[in-house]
């Protein structure tokens, strides 16, 4: 676990050893306030919540987390550091630990660089703090499910705009699966149900409910399983490719 | 000791190693000769840890580079191809980080530090970021990084390309300094660095082992008693 915190702060340096991530940051709390208050209509619904901030995270993250995810493994491969790396006394999957806490803590930091809007609506009135609480940790875990669908993506090829086309297709994906049962109303109830269990893989509908102020296990268990199936991938995908 | 025993790496269509077994004791500097795409830089990714073998086995200072990987790159110093870092770091920022995960702490980490960054001229550019350095200062960076837990075993591919004609002195001249204790194993195209430095040479072509003695008596199966005539003639 030490060679992990050895990776991560490593790694964490390297994003702020360039301005790309205080671009990024910026650009992640500009267009997060710009949806909340323009489509959202913040001021307009007259509710001391903060669902119309929430509730375009999904959409958010949809573009924005695989430019964070895109370079995690790409350059390592395209630099050749990734020699330097597994060559080094550590194992493939600390170092796959190690670079994903690091995105996932940036990633943690820009979100909670919005706290402007928390201290907004409480001046304004007096919301469910432990609802927005839930929904910050919802947000939080969605989050780190495209993080690790992103440096997945990341490890299959040496291309970081190849890396960011996968990382939102496949999240897009995943977001879809949620609309499902919508789309699918005069079908066959047995298939029906076929589609309930596809769109219980979504992001959206365990999002949701976590951001509605419910933290039920089974929505926590979701994500961690997702979060430990896309890094196992990701360890998969470095060992059969990483010299290529 | 490095030990191969039937070391093979296959692609699909390409066995880019075949068959390669040696073994390297302490006090030898073995020079890996062979023409581009020989399976030079294969053969010591495979000792280094990188890329796993097809079939056979090898071992570092009695640890198995499959089962005990961890404990061979322990006792492994590498400088692989090209010497990779990461760019956006600086030069002190980039060798904290390697004894980091050399586990290197206290006086020893100091001590080894100052060692190397003096050894190879570092001091001047310490403070300055890596992709901002010449191919020289890169490359003594790289090497800087595989000293710096002074490990038993050197596996260094290249480890004179890109520097100048008295930078190349100064690494050969560094590792024969270290050649006493160490068991080092470079690789190279340059056939009289191979004179200068080492001990023994294992030609290498189309993934087998051609040649394996020493450089004075591997350039006597000549009438001319060159080395290159003698690689040119076991190579093409």
């Amino acid at each position: 676990m030490r060679n992990v915190g050895i990776i991560l702060r490593r790694e964490l340096a390297s994003y702020f050893a360039t301005p790309v991530a205080y671009v990024f940051i910026l650009f992640f709390l500009v267009l997060a306030n710009y949806f909340t208050f323009y489509l959202g209509g913040f001021f307009e619904r007259g509710q001391a919540d903060l669902d119309p901030f929430f509730n375009f995270h999904p959409w958010l993250y949809l573009f924005l987390i695989p430019a964070i995810s895109m370079r995690l493994w790409a350059e390592e491969r395209k630099s050749g550091s990734i020699e330097l790396l597994m060559t080094q006394p550590v194992t493939l999957w600390e170092a796959v630990l190690g670079k994903f806490f690091a995105a996932w803590i940036f990633t943690a930091l820009a979100l909670a660089l919005t706290f402007p809007i928390w201290i907004t609506v409480n001046y304004l009135g007096s919301p469910d703090n432990r609802t927005i609480i839930a929904a910050y940790i919802g947000s939080l875990l969605l989050a780190g499910g495209f993080l690790a669908i992103g440096s997945c993506m990341s490890a299959l090829t040496r291309n970081q705009v190849i890396a960011f086309i996968l990382g939102v297709v496949v999240c897009f994906f995943f977001l879809l699966l949620g609309f499902f049962p919508a789309m699918a109303s005069n079908l066959p109830d047995w298939l029906q149900s076929v589609v309930a269990a596809i769109a219980s893989l979504s992001f959206l509908n365990h999002f949701n409910s976590i951001a509605k102020g419910v933290i039920d296990l089974r929505d926590l268990l979701y994500f961690a399983m997702l979060i430990g199936f896309f890094l196992l991938a990701t360890s998969i995908a470095l060992d059969v490719r990483k010299a290529e | 000791m490095i030990k191969t025993e039937h070391l093979s790496k296959r692609y699909k269509a390409l066995t880019a190693v075949d068959d390669v077994s040696f073994q390297v004791g302490p006090g030898e500097v073995l020079g890996f000769l062979g023409p581009n795409g020989a399976g030079k830089t294969t053969t010591m990714r495979m000792l280094a840890g990188f890329i796993a073998p097809t079939a056979g086995t090898a071992s570092i200072c009695g640890h198995d580079i499959g089962t005990d990987p961890l404990a061979a790159k322990a006792s492994l110093g590498y400088l692989p191809e090209g010497a990779p870092t990461y760019g956006e770091m600086s030069v002190r920022a980039f060798l904290d980080f390697i004894a980091d995960l050399r586990h290197l702490e206290g006086g020893r980490r100091r001590e080894r530090l100052d060692y190397v960054i003096g050894r190879l001229q570092l001091q001047s550019v310490l403070g300055q970021t890596i992709d901002t350095l010449s191919k020289g200062f890169r490359r003594r960076v790289g090497l800087a990084q595989a000293l710096l837990h002074d490990p038993p075993v050197l596996i260094l591919d290249e480890p004179t390309d890109g520097l100048d004609p008295n930078q190349k002195h100064e690494v050969r001249t560094l590792i024969g300094e270290m050649a006493s204790n160490k068991i080092i194993v470079i690789s190279t195209h340059i056939l009289e660095e191979v004179e200068a430095v080492c001990t023994r040479a294992i030609i290498i072509a189309r993934g087998r082992i051609v040649a394996d003695d020493t450089p004075a008596a591997l350039a006597a199966r000549s009438e001319s008693k060159r080395l290159d005539e003698v690689f040119r003639a076991i190579t093409v």
